[in-house]
């Protein structure tokens, strides 16, 4: 009703290629920026911005620098860890003035601010992801695949290897000293709740909008042409070189700035081979996956479903808590009725259409997992232990990633796809 | 229905009201994971301890006692949440088990005003109460541990190690990392030659450091190794037909499940240690009484008076004795964290003590102060006995070599004062 063009008359260039070209979709999103810039920075205390905003804004840089090598520009990276590893160690070496040796003398740089810091690790990413890139030039698919994944070995032994990095610690772990923005802490242990969050979002927000934009001009059609057919595009006259190469370098620039707000803002001290092994490269090519290839909003939804889910599900399973307000044991009666109820719904489906999903098969499975859900969240966790949550955790999950990939192969971005395309239809569907 | 429900509602509400608070010692496990063989029974050990106390003695000081768990899989994306969401429940000492989330609480824990315990792991210069206000890692370090080995070889050899060679098997982290300083200063005192190994995180692949070492055939093989790590180093140097008893292992290296899968093999496998092994105490007769034959036991209740339970045990000992020690010096039985880190800051731990607690000799007598955060470092030897399958100390409790170790530890924690702007405490 609300959501169609019908009414939102253009009149210029600028007007009609702009990023959201339905008025309601523009409202929404500002309304989003809105609520995440000014609301939840008044609402957030430490534990839902370390255990939950830091890891999605952090999470979703890296998800948006591996989705435009991977998603738009179909070159396969498993390098992620070792790109955040460098983004991290070239952070720590600029926030703590970077040392130079020549002839037994030390020169050093003073500390560099904290947000320049993080560009500057950006960039030395970028640098050390074209020289790893260079191999997709003669090789595709599975073997630059291999190709990146020995980036990943190498990049982690290096850090662990080369003393200079890591300042010559004893123990190899690099630690953020306390920095400052405007006199407010952004790293170190002193730091306000919405300083740390502030700062992750501007630069997610700005790294957002920058891929946005990239992806949708001349340096995304041409990733985009060497994607679906690199022999086409560099008939019709794509530089494979150059656009392969830049977008490497623009992913790697992503990446190492998300390895280094992940070190400086998110953990504070790291060791390379715990913080930024393989798991780190699979993790966000998970993201990537399931939140959709070659869409900006798929990284955000993508690493949203990752880092959510599983604190989700310790929350609903593990947790426990025993003072439970009136309300909320009000509450969860409701939701217990309701839970019983869609499996009562379901059970009686199951007889009359013997059959799971046929009928409304699929709607009452998801009715009593949601009743469920709220039962725990509002009982304050079912309390089990913690052992089988953490198994559970991993079913769950990696069930999930294959529903996907099986139900939605395009991820979640192609859900919101199909259900913006329904609601411009909504209400009347013929 | 309606009427029966706000009934409910009222009288939920009126339960919650102002109650005793529970003393809450929280418990950052991990029963999950490539180091989960370690986790389970240091978490059993911990939280059966607590559990004892409460049955038997009613709590601490009359107060209830709690253990939340929460699960860490020693990842420290997951310590960090465990972390946040157990600080609100008021926990009084923190004991991650795991020095890479060890080093990213201290700060943390320092700024929230919260102690921190890292018994036997974590950043090893935190024994310097005068830079770390709220670390405590007594009663021993993991360079205590390396000079506690060290002493162990030169008696073997009359006290000469000149041209010895030695290598170090360790696990390619912080934790592994931290002994190498030590060995390297007191391989330049004694002698001999050391030579490095590291092992990548998890552990499973040693074919290679294993097949240097049939090469190089050093005379001795030191382990600071975790988890899997532990089981594949005891069976490949089997496999090469290293000698067992040249093959020593820091704390973390030496339990029942390092060594079981290696079966005879593993005979005369050596570890140190800075506490008992074995359940020939008086307080597990306790424990099977008030906790085991309750059904109250943590985990699976299989773990009592294995080598990691009792480590524990002991932790959660010394914790209990610390929050009493606190409750003594505030006259008040509802502590908080900060009054426990006085607590831990003032711990005394004498032989009679622990013999009142059922636990005699189980670890050596020390006491804290607000200099020294980190003991007096005593350790001894346990050698693997396979046929009757069980752990053996072959030595008592001996001094590590502190004139090399005090300043090692100044000098490290004096880097970190200057790196973080820490005014030094104590004068």
């Amino acid at each position: 009703m609300f959501y169609r063009e019908a009414g939102d008359f253009k009149t210029s260039y600028v007007d009609d290629g702009q990023t959201f070209p339905i008025k309601f979709d523009r409202y929404r999103y500002y309304f989003v920026l809105f609520v995440a810039f000014a609301m939840v920075p008044l609402l957030i205390n430490d534990y839902w911005v370390n255990a939950i905003f830091l890891p999605f804004l952090i999470y979703s840089i890296a998800a948006i620098g591996l989705n435009i090598l991977v998603g738009y520009c179909g070159q396969v990276s498993l390098g992620t860890g070792g790109f955040m590893a460098v983004g991290a160690y070239a952070c720590y070496k600029f926030m703590t003035g970077l040392d130079i040796w020549i002839g037994g003398v030390q020169y050093a740089l003073p500390p560099i601010n904290i947000f320049f810091s993080v560009i500057l690790a950006g960039l030395v990413t970028a640098v050390v992801g074209v020289l790893f890139g260079l191999p997709s030039l003669r090789i595709k698919g599975f073997y630059l695949a291999v190709a990146t994944l020995a980036a990943q070995f190498f990049l982690v032994w290096l850090f662990n290897k080369w003393a200079w990095a890591y300042n010559y610690s004893a123990s190899g772990q690099i630690n953020a000293p306390e920095r400052e923005i405007f006199g407010v802490a952004i790293t170190g242990p002193n730091t306000e709740a919405w300083a740390s969050y502030l700062f992750c979002l501007v630069i997610a927000a700005i790294t957002a909008v920058i891929a946005r934009n990239l992806t949708r001009g001349a340096s995304g059609r041409k990733w985009m042409a060497i994607r679906d057919m690199d022999i086409a595009a560099e008939i019709i006259g794509v530089n494979p070189l150059k656009a392969k190469l830049s977008a490497f370098a623009v992913s790697s620039f992503y990446i190492g700035i998300a390895g280094a707000l992940f070190f400086a803002v998110y953990l504070g001290a790291v060791e390379v081979g715990e913080a930024f092994g393989i798991q780190k490269s699979f993790i966000v090519l998970f993201m990537v996956i399931i939140g959709g290839l070659g869409s900006i909003f798929g990284s955000f939804a993508g690493a949203a479903f990752l880092v959510l889910l599983p604190v989700l599900l310790k929350l609903m399973l593990a947790d426990s808590t025993d003072t439970i307000t009136g309300f909320s044991t009000v509450m969860s009666w409701i939701f217990l009725l309701a839970f019983v109820a869609a499996v009562v719904m379901l059970v009686i489906n199951i007889i009359r259409t013997r059959s799971l999903i046929a009928g409304s098969g699929v709607g009452w499975i998801f009715a009593s997992i949601a009743a469920f859900m709220a039962y725990a969240l509002t009982i304050g966790g079912m309390g089990w232990p913690t052992d089988i949550v953490a198994h559970l955790q991993l079913v769950i999950v990696g069930a999930l990633i294959i529903i996907f990939l099986v139900a939605e192969p395009h991820g979640i971005a192609q859900l919101w796809r199909v259900a913006k395309e329904k609601l411009r239809l909504w209400p009347f569907p013929h | 229905m309606k009427k029966r429900l706000a009934t409910m509602a009222v009288a939920a509400v009126m339960a919650a009201g102002p109650v005793m608070a529970d003393l809450v010692f929280p418990s950052l496990s991990y029963r999950t994971g490539a180091y989960a063989a370690g986790g389970i029974p240091f978490a059993d050990g911990y939280a059966d301890y607590f559990t004892l106390l409460n049955e038997r003695d009613g709590g601490i000081g009359g107060v209830m006692t709690k253990v939340p768990e929460c699960e860490t899989a020693y990842n420290t994306e997951k310590g960090v949440e465990c972390y946040e969401s157990l600080k609100d429940s008021g926990g009084l000492v923190y004991q991650p088990l795991s020095t890479g989330i060890t080093y990213q609480l201290i700060p943390k824990m320092t700024a929230d005003d919260i102690p921190l315990h890292t018994m036997g792991y974590g950043r090893t210069s935190a024994a310097n109460g005068k830079v770390f206000s709220h670390v405590f890692n007594y009663p021993a370090n993991y360079w205590n541990g390396a000079s506690v080995i060290v002493n162990h070889l030169l008696e073997q050899n009359g006290g000469d190690m000149k041209g010895k060679k030695v290598a170090l098997v360790y696990h390619n982290s912080a934790f592994g990392k931290e002994p190498i300083r030590t060995l390297e200063e007191l391989s330049a005192k004694h002698g001999y030659e050391l030579s490095l190994m590291p092992v990548d995180h998890p552990g499973q692949e040693q074919k290679s450091q294993w097949l240097q070492i049939r090469r190089d055939k050093p005379d001795y093989v030191i382990m600071y190794g975790w988890g899997v790590m532990n089981q594949v180093a005891i069976q490949e140097a089997a496999n090469i037909r290293f000698p067992m008893e040249n093959f020593i292992g820091i704390w973390w290296s030496g339990a029942e499940h390092d060594v079981m899968p290696a079966g005879e093999a593993a005979n005369g496998y050596k570890a140190v240690t800075f506490h008992a092994v074995g359940d020939d105490f008086p307080v597990f007769d306790d424990i099977r009484k008030y906790v085991v034959d309750k059904g109250l036991a943590a985990g699976a209740g299989d773990q009592v008076g294995k080598v990691v339970y009792n480590r524990g045990l002991y932790a959660a000992m010394l914790a209990a004795e610390a929050a009493k020690k606190a409750q003594e010096i505030h006259g008040t039985a509802q502590i908080t964290p900060s009054m426990m880190r006085d607590g831990m800051e003032a711990l005394e731990i004498t032989e009679e003590r622990m013999a009142e607690l059922g636990m005699p000799n189980f670890g050596p007598s020390f006491s804290v102060s607000c200099e020294n955060h980190g003991g007096d470092g005593l350790g001894a030897i346990t050698q693997w006995d396979a046929a009757a399958g069980e752990w053996k100390m072959i030595s008592e409790f001996g001094p590590s070599d502190m004139d090399v170790i005090q300043p090692l530890i100044i000098e490290d924690s004096e880097a970190f004062a200057a790196e973080s702007n820490i005014e030094q405490r104590c004068n």
